[in-house]
């Protein structure tokens, strides 16, 4: 039983020491720019370099236009999916699925092919375009984290019956949608948007092929001609992604509390 | 016309028809319930006036205007579900005032009629509070007040009592009956429950396999049951084989003991076979005079039941239940004592041929 349970704490402690250890390292790494000190001299020449603030701008709203376009397609979607096609739910399941199958190259390939300059719609053709199939891109690659998250929020309240009462209260689909669905699934919706907003910013592929100045192809460019900087965007690019998932779970928390 | 006219209703999922021809009017003001077991159509019928199910065939009339195709939303009927379905994200008030607001009513209104609907529910101290903030009961006092707040031209429930513990359904039905007295509402009440239909309807539709096996007044349904499926259903009953001996003078023959009905006999011929059907409170234990049928034979058990003990008593091949009304001084009969029951020649009922 006590040889057991040492097992159970050695099994833990390598694993943390296998994710903490490089974490730590990088981390401790990305503030040795000056030499003999600890100093957060990297995060200030990254922080200060304009590049970084106009890549990561482009970036966030790149991820906030992403998230919008995305709900407004899949909340109307698996709200009508759960209402009256359940059906369907394993074909849906299994199209939202496909992004984590076909490799995003594939995809921004087939995308250059479809609407290059000389196709019938050149989206290629101007910067507005090209950020439009960047963003259709993007929807397609949250699509399977965002889908599972409106789908979990979804299945925790009766979408049917809610439904149901509030059109007999005389109220419109669209009605139904905003008042009623909206604000009970709200943190499965700001679960799918923050796992999206982390999907985005450090998304390479897409912005490096369709050559547009995000932050993917920024972090690549700096980790291929810096030393330090790298880690210190390694670090804060986590931070972000840790405070996506924070706040995903301060909100699930509220709601949970909320409910009971 | 009555007000709710529902002609030759017919719903087919795929090759399954769960509502065949059904038929049924409905006056102004009435509370009438469907009652019947799991999966016999009363739900569908309902979801059918509410417009939430779509009809293979058939018409549905409220106040003579046709509602067969109309969507959910322009019927202005009012709905209570047996889950609740109250809006989670809403307070009480906002709930009850959900359906005023979508009709574009302007913010006092809603307030006085939110006020309004509270007080009848009796829960006017509630509606800053959500939905998770409130037991079950009041959970569904305000979907009720939410269903009437609209003023709604017809009150739907669908076993709105099923979710509730046995002593709030039976305080709950009683509010529900006299808000429906009082607001004069056209109530349709959908439930499996024998007791809550019996209770507060003023006619009960007894639904068996997508059909109305009956219509009748709570009275006529338990006391004149139409079908064997009916005198099962409803009550206790006790169902025996008979054998018809004059139909005339409505002797027949339960297990080879004579006795008299006082029902119609007409539809039978001598030496026909009948089902009878024997309520348990019809029946007293000991020999009756000449005005009453009188039965023998063994009894098989007694149970204890609380306000009543339930006696069985096996004759040759066939057993019959009777209630005494539990009294500490009642010397009760042992097991395995010969035993004679009797009861009125009215109250054995005839229900069917074989």
């Amino acid at each position: 039983m006590k040889s057991n349970r040492l097992g159970h704490w050695l099994a833990i402690l390598i694993g943390t020491l296998y994710f903490l250890v490089p974490l730590a390292a990088t981390f401790e790494f990305s503030l040795r720019k000056v030499r003999g000190i600890y100093s957060f001299e990297a995060y200030r020449v990254v922080l200060a370099d304009p590049q970084f603030q106009a890549s990561f701008s482009f970036s966030v709203a790149l991820a906030v236009v992403t998230i919008v376009f995305g709900m407004a397609i899949i909340v109307p979607m698996a709200y009508f999916v759960e209402l009256r096609l359940r059906k369907l739910r394993p074909f849906i399941e299994f199209v939202t699925l496909l992004p984590l199958v076909v490799p995003a190259i594939v995809i921004v390939f087939g995308y250059l092919r479809l609407y290059n300059s000389s196709s019938l719609l050149p989206l290629t053709n101007s910067s507005l375009g090209t950020n439009f199939l960047l963003i259709c891109g993007y929807v397609t690659l949250a699509l399977p984290y965002m889908y599972r998250s409106i789908e979990t929020g979804l299945r925790s309240i009766d979408v049917r019956t809610l439904t149901e009462a509030a059109e007999s209260l005389g109220a419109s689909s669209g009605t139904i949608i905003w008042r009623i669905i909206l604000p009970n699934i709200r943190s499965a919706m700001l679960s799918g948007a923050f796992l999206t907003f982390a999907i985005v910013i450090g998304e390479f592929t897409f912005a490096s092929l369709l050559n547009r100045p995000a932050f993917g192809p920024y972090l690549q460019l700096i980790g291929a001609n810096r030393a330090y900087e790298p880690a210190a965007l390694a670090v804060m690019a986590f931070m972000i992604t840790w405070a996506c998932m924070g706040i995903i779970q301060v909100v699930s928390r509220n709601t949970a509390a909320a409910r009971h | 016309m009555s007000f709710i006219e529902i002609s030759h209703l017919k719903k087919s999922f795929g090759p399954n028809t769960v509502v065949h021809d059904f038929n049924l009017s409905i006056e102004k003001g009435e509370f009438i319930s469907f009652l019947g077991p799991s999966g016999c159509g009363k739900t569908t019928i309902l979801r059918m006036i509410a417009g939430f199910e779509t009809a293979s065939s058939g018409s549905i009339r409220v106040g003579g205007a046709e509602m067969t195709n109309l969507p959910p939303a322009k019927r202005n009927v009012g709905m209570v579900f047996q889950a609740y379905a109250l809006f989670p994200n809403l307070t009480v008030a906002g709930n009850i005032g959900f359906g005023l607001k979508i009709a574009g009513k302007d913010k006092g209104e809603i307030d006085a009629r939110v006020a309004e609907m509270l007080e009848l529910i009796k829960l006017p101290e509630l509606g800053d509070r959500y939905p998770y903030q409130l037991s079950g009961g009041q959970q569904q006092r305000v979907a009720l007040a939410r269903a009437l707040a609209i003023k709604p031209q017809v009150l739907l429930l669908d076993e709105p009592l099923s979710a509730l513990d046995a002593k709030i359904r039976v305080s709950l039905r009683e509010e529900i009956r006299s808000l429906q007295r009082e607001l004069g509402i056209t109530t349709v009440f959908v439930t499996h429950d024998q007791e809550e239909a019996l209770s507060i309807s003023d006619r009960i539709v007894v639904m068996n396999q997508g059909h109305a096996d009956q219509i009748g007044t709570p009275s006529e349904i338990y006391n004149n049951p139409a079908t064997r499926f009916v005198a099962s259903f409803v009550g206790t009953l006790n169902l025996l084989e008979a054998r018809v001996v004059d139909p005339a003078t409505g002797r027949v023959s339960i297990d080879g003991q004579p006795v008299v009905t006082k029902r119609d006999m007409s539809a039978f011929g001598i030496a026909d076979e009948a089902i009878v059907a024997l309520r348990p409170e019809a029946l007293i234990l000991g020999a009756g005079d000449d005005d009453r049928n009188t039965l023998t034979g063994t009894v098989e058990e007694v149970a204890f039941l609380g306000a009543v003990i339930r006696v069985r008593v096996r004759l040759r091949e066939a057993r019959v239940s009777l209630d005494i009304f539990n009294d500490p001084t009642l010397d009760l009969p042992k097991i395995g004592m010969a035993a004679s029951v009797s009861f009125k020649k009215e109250d054995l009922l005839i229900i069917a041929s074989h």
